[in-house]
């Protein structure tokens, strides 16, 4: 779930600079934890980057669970 | 003590003068019987005892007294009157089956109580007061008393622990919002998470959050918000209200419901100083709905802000470390030797080594030699077989020179032998006769003939040739 990708990718990003802080990494780990935190910072980039929301209401209808949106209730207002 | 001064006004006094109007005016045969005191205090015990057996008074309390015994005693009165009260400690002292007969709160001089109680005569005194069962606080009331003993009942069950206390995600894509669809709070919450992180997705379970409906409503929109499946957080909220609004979120069905919840829930209910049981089910309590929207939602700008943070110094931390790994290789590129050189000088090192190697080899045998030597020495003075040896093998030398000697010696004679014979030979007179030589004596004396002059004409010669010999006369001589 991207959620979950998001802490993680952030705590790892957070863990790969601690490790190259304290700089007993060998160059190919350097250079690969480079990688993986460009690649990291990437996705959690992405995920802060996303669209508008949605603001729905949660409704029965029978037996069933719906989901509708709320007219006209949300706009982003930054 | 200002307490029996109280004790007194809760004594029965016989009004004698009103007795004996009654004496007077009814006739002495009217009297049908005459109590003792104590037969009438008994009466009266019965009769109040039964009359006044559970009820509850309201007052204050005063003349509050802990003797050792550890029962309360005190006052209860109001503006006109006052009755002598106590609270036993014992839980025997009590007919009824109250759980909880303490007060749940801390007794105090002056507070307005509410009691149930029974009255209780102490004949020997005649005296009657108030068996206090339990008491509340009045305005709270009974509500607060449920409130503290379903409290406790759920804190018993382990409803509160903090093991039981989901995490809340740190970025959840969608809230769930539990609360009234109309009203502010709806709107602080959508407000707050919109501001703080514009892309998380709202889900909204309209309830009613006061009244009787309101607990089973929140129930089901627990239960549904769980179903939908995606949502992250659930925000269980309501605005301020007095306690018996707030009361939906101090049912133990919605407590178990919260319990329940896979969703973590974030609790947000009245004031920041209102506390519900849904408060401490909740795996997050929220002072306010604002708050709670806070809590759930993190601020989108601080993580980028921390996000663009991380990029650099990571990126500046692998630039750093690129050029400390270049520089390391320059340094250590600089301390490569040439190989030929350094071959020449294993080469020089070899020789020396095997030079001083040769050197100790040889000093170490000589030295072993010697103390070879040493020790044969020795050992031969102390080991006579091996010196009967050395002789025996002296004497064998000795023999074999011996042997080669007389061989050598023996050649050397035959050698001269042969020698002398030759010599003698070359010597003999036979030998040169030999060679047709003669020898001629005269036979007068014998003499050789040496010289012509030896002999005359006419003088008789013997001659000796090699083989054989004879006798002539000499006719001439002829000198020379």
């Amino acid at each position: 779930m991207a959620k979950d990708n998001f802490e993680a990718a952030l705590g790892k990003l957070e863990e790969l600079v601690r490790r190259m802080e304290t700089g007993d990494l060998t160059l190919e780990e350097s250079l690969k934890a480079f990688e993986e935190g460009t690649r990291l910072a990437r996705i959690c980039a992405r995920k802060l980057d996303e669209a508008e929301r949605r603001v729905e209401i949660l409704l029965k209808q029978g037996e069933d669970l719906v989901v509708k949106p709320i007219p006209g209730e949300d706009r982003d207002d930054g | 003590m200002t307490g029996w001064a109280a004790a007194a006004a809760s004594q029965f006094i016989l009004v004698i003068p009103y007795f004996f109007w009654y004496c007077h005016v009814g006739a002495t045969d009217m009297i049908k019987e005459v109590l003792t005191v104590s037969a009438l205090n008994s009466r009266i015990k019965d009769l109040l005892e039964v009359s006044f057996e559970l009820l509850w008074v309201e007052g204050e309390v005063s003349n509050l007294r802990r003797p050792a015994s550890g029962h309360f005693y005190f006052t209860l009165r109001d503006d006109r009157s006052q009755i002598r009260s106590v609270i036993f400690r014992s839980p025997f002292a009590s007919r009824m089956p109250f759980p909880d007969r303490r007060p749940v709160f801390d007794l105090e001089e002056g507070m307005h109580v509410i009691c149930r109680a029974r009255v209780s005569v102490y004949s020997p005194r005649g005296e009657y007061q108030l068996i206090v069962e339990s008491m509340e606080p009045k305005g709270t009331g009974a509500l607060q008393l449920a409130f503290e003993q379903m409290k406790n009942r759920l804190e018993q069950e382990g409803l509160f622990d903090a093991v039981h206390k989901k995490r809340i995600p740190f970025l959840p894509e969608r809230i769930g919002v539990i609360t009234s669809p109309t009203g502010a709070v709806i709107q602080d919450i959508l407000t707050v998470t919109g501001r703080r992180f514009p892309s998380v997705d709202i889900l909204v379970a309209a309830v009613r959050v006061q009244g009787s409906e309101a607990p089973a409503e929140i129930i089901q929109a627990i239960g549904r918000m769980n179903a939908v499946g995606d949502v992250d957080v659930l925000i269980l909220a309501r605005g301020g209200g007095s306690p018996e609004d707030l009361a939906p979120f101090n049912d133990e069905g919605v407590a178990r419901a919260i319990f329940r919840s896979r969703v973590p829930v974030i609790s947000a209910v009245g004031h920041e100083t209102d506390f519900t049981i849904a408060d401490f089910v909740a795996d997050l309590r929220a002072p306010t709905p604002s708050a709670a929207a806070e809590l759930a939602v993190p601020l989108r700008q601080e993580l980028i802000a921390n996000l663009e943070d991380l990029h650099h110094r990571m990126f500046h931390l692998y630039q750093r470390m690129t050029r400390r790994f270049r520089e390391r290789l320059t340094l250590v590129s600089e301390r490569l030797k040439d190989p030929k050189r350094r071959l020449a000088d294993l080469r020089l090192l070899t020789d020396d080594r095997l030079e001083r190697t040769h050197r100790t080899l040889r000093r170490l045998i000589a030295e072993r030699k010697q103390n070879l030597v040493r020790l044969e020495n020795r050992l031969g003075r102390v080991f006579p077989a091996l010196r009967i040896g050395e002789q025996r093998a002296a004497l064998d030398r000795t023999r074999k020179e011996m042997v080669v000697r007389i061989g050598k010696a023996r050649e050397r004679g035959s050698d001269r032998l042969h020698f002398l014979t030759a010599m003698l030979d070359s010597l003999s007179p036979l030998a040169v006769l030999n060679r047709g030589y003669s020898i001629a004596r005269r036979l007068s004396d014998g003499k050789i003939v040496r010289e012509a002059g030896n002999v005359s004409a006419g003088s008789d010669v013997h001659v000796r040739v090699s083989s054989g010999s004879f006798d002539t006369r000499v006719t001439r001589v002829y000198e020379e």
